[in-house]
């Protein structure tokens, strides 16, 4: 951690046990930690997040307990979950509900970052393990989509294991060993299970690691600027956003047990309640919604490239789109971190959140007509937004002019005459 | 040169060279550790000991297509009537989006007519038999056209309804995202009535 340790021993066991394992010192440093004074709502959506991974992993457990992973089985034990385990019925629709929460939750906390610059030096490490996250999240939840062996189940698994094919050389071989025979079968539905249940608990080292990370970097707020007086700027973590986190996460429970008690099929498709058939494909196969985004950036690219198939090319597009994060601390060249103070990149920003929210409604049409130029007009923002317009806003914008530390610019906002704004401003 | 330095020198290529060797056996060892680890996900001699399958085909009238399982994958066959070999046969490969025949059969590299498709391993054509592996080459789906009464596309053979690839009476794709013709798998008649695939 990156602060002095206030924990004192008081008892005559947490004297012996710290100097054998300081585990309750870690504990009550994390809990002391200095956190800016001035972190908004937004800044919730990291202790929603890690409520969201244990309430997938509590649910998942008990799942599998009661669901068997095999094509003759595998549906009839999930219909068996929803009738006659006790409160199975409940297990599952959190759990399933629980995803596309976890996923409404991951998004609101990307976006944020990208807002507020999260990610700019010397928090490149905590983005990057998030994108890792992410991406573990994504595979996670396509492998837990397929277990239901419903329809959707099998065609989405058919439809995105080919997206492997488009590799040239070796797509052919790997598609047959992510399969383990020559179609999406026993063994494949077999291994995905195997990896659903494992994937949860790297998610929740990485988690750890991005925490460590920011601890020891330590927070970003919404005015962008470090800390520059831990009296002035800070407050301990406990209590000020255990209670901020906790009301947040509330409202958040709230929303959550809306969908699993009012509405739990709201978010997932209707034919995954027909046992998944090898031989009759659905009219048409729709991912879950929160992957729609790129299922349309995928099926953006119809033409091809020189020497790249448009098959190929989607692929390309569609990993590319989700691996650019991982250089965009590289990308933006602003030295200003919040968009606050950035006016230009700010409209840009709400831009790039419009046509995510719009590549997310064209995934969800079929791939024909205007649709498709839709989402290729936005498909191309979504990169231009990376690859052009940060790296030259950073170059050409003028930003607003920045408080000079987080308190002044909470107290200005509140009005209050500062008396910091009198003080000689600490060197830069 | 005294014998101090001698030993010096001599000791410290030793240890380079077992510095070395060391490295490069424990990488060939965690070679033969990854390998099982990642051969066990190819498929197991189970699913490979139904890699083929004989099927019955006079029960399938002339103009009728059947649908079988094999590998897991559905084969389409088509008893295709005179007319229709006729067309495919018509159409000429420059006009074809893909011009190579994807027959298992063959060698990988002919032309798509209408012959190198309709041709089983032991190189005899059967134009009346057309067998296709009903995969569709975008991204998998099973195009409609088998069953009578589905939509069989713009070229009167098969049509894909996930992303609007048209295949024709020779089950070459003429039109929408698909890249290659429908795969011919390895097949053989085993009598006039019996094709054994794979």
């Amino acid at each position: 951690m990156s602060h002095p340790s206030t924990y004192n021993p008081s008892t005559g066991f947490e004297k012996w046990l710290d100097k054998r394992l300081p585990i309750v010192r870690m504990g009550a440093d994390f809990m002391d930690f200095p956190t800016p004074n001035n972190l908004n709502y937004w800044w919730t959506f990291g202790g929603i997040l890690t409520v969201c991974l244990v309430v997938q992993i509590l649910t998942g457990v008990i799942l599998a307990m009661h669901y068997t992973p095999h094509t003759d089985m595998a549906f009839a034990s999930v219909e068996h979950i929803m009738r006659d385990v006790n409160y199975g019925w409940l297990m599952r629709y959190v759990h399933a509900n629980g995803a596309s929460m976890f996923f409404i939750a991951v998004y609101i906390h990307m976006f944020r970052g990208i807002y507020y610059g999260s990610y700019k030096a010397p928090r490149e490490v905590v983005w990057m393990l998030g994108v890792v996250i992410y991406l573990l999240m994504m595979a996670t939840a396509f492998m837990g989509y397929v277990l239901p062996w419903g329809q959707m189940s099998y065609w989405g698994a058919t439809v995105i294991t080919n997206l492997f094919s488009a590799i040239p050389l070796v797509g052919e071989d790997i598609r047959t060993l992510l399969w383990g025979g020559f179609s999406v079968d026993n063994p494949t539905l077999n291994r995905f299970f195997s990896l659903h249940y494992l994937l949860p608990f790297a998610i929740f080292g990485v988690v750890m690691l991005h925490i460590w990370g920011f601890h020891t970097s330590g927070n970003n707020n919404p005015s962008g600027i470090e800390i520059k007086d831990v009296k002035k700027d800070t407050v301990p973590f406990h209590p000020y956003y255990t209670v901020k986190d906790g009301f947040a996460i509330v409202v958040f429970l709230i929303l959550f047990a809306a969908f699993v008690f009012f509405n739990p099929n709201a978010l997932g498709h209707a034919d995954n309640y027909i046992e998944a058939n090898p031989l009759s494909t659905p009219a048409s196969i729709v991912p879950e919604w929160y992957y729609l985004p790129f299922y349309a950036i995928l099926r953006a690219i119809t033409f091809d490239i020189g020497p790249i198939s448009s098959k190929l090319g989607g692929v390309i597009a569609m990993f590319g789109s989700i691996l650019i994060l991982f250089v965009l601390p590289w990308l933006d060249t602003s030295k200003v971190r919040s968009m606050r103070y950035r006016p230009v990149a700010r409209m840009w920003f709400f831009l790039f959140v419009i046509s995510c929210i719009a590549l997310g409604y064209l995934g969800g049409k079929p791939a024909e007509g205007t649709y498709v130029m839709f989402a290729q007009i936005f498909t191309a923002y979504y990169f231009g937004f990376f690859l052009i317009i940060l790296p030259l806003l950073g170059i050409m914008e003028t930003p607003k002019p920045l408080p000079r530390s987080i308190s002044e610019s909470v107290l200005k906002k509140t009005g209050s005459s500062a008396p910091s704004g009198s003080q000689p401003a600490p060197a830069e | 040169m005294s014998t101090a330095d001698l030993n010096e020198d001599s000791e410290h290529t030793r240890r380079d060279f077992i510095h070395i060797f060391g490295a490069a056996t424990a990488a060939v060892g965690a070679g033969a550790v990854v390998w099982p680890l990642v051969s066990q996900m190819n498929p197991d001699a189970s699913v490979l000991a139904l890699s083929t399958k004989d099927v019955d085909l006079s029960a399938v009238s002339e103009g009728q297509a059947i649908k079988v399982m094999w590998q897991g994958k559905p084969v389409f066959i088509r008893h295709r009537t005179a007319e229709e070999i006729e067309e495919a046969s018509a159409t000429s490969v420059s006009a074809l989006k893909d011009p190579i025949a994807r027959n298992d059969n063959l060698n990988g590299s002919e032309p798509a007519t209408d012959e190198n498709i309709v041709t089983g391993e032991n190189g005899e054509a059967r134009p009346q038999w057309l067998i296709l592996v009903g995969v569709c080459t975008h991204l998998g789906c099973i195009p409609l056209g088998t069953t009578s009464g589905e939509n069989r596309g713009e070229f009167n053979g098969w049509f894909c309804p996930c992303h609007g690839s048209h295949y024709d009476l020779a089950g070459r794709i003429r039109k929408g995202p698909a890249p290659e013709n429908l795969l011919v798998p390895p097949y053989q008649f085993t009598t006039d009535s019996v094709v054994k695939i794979g």
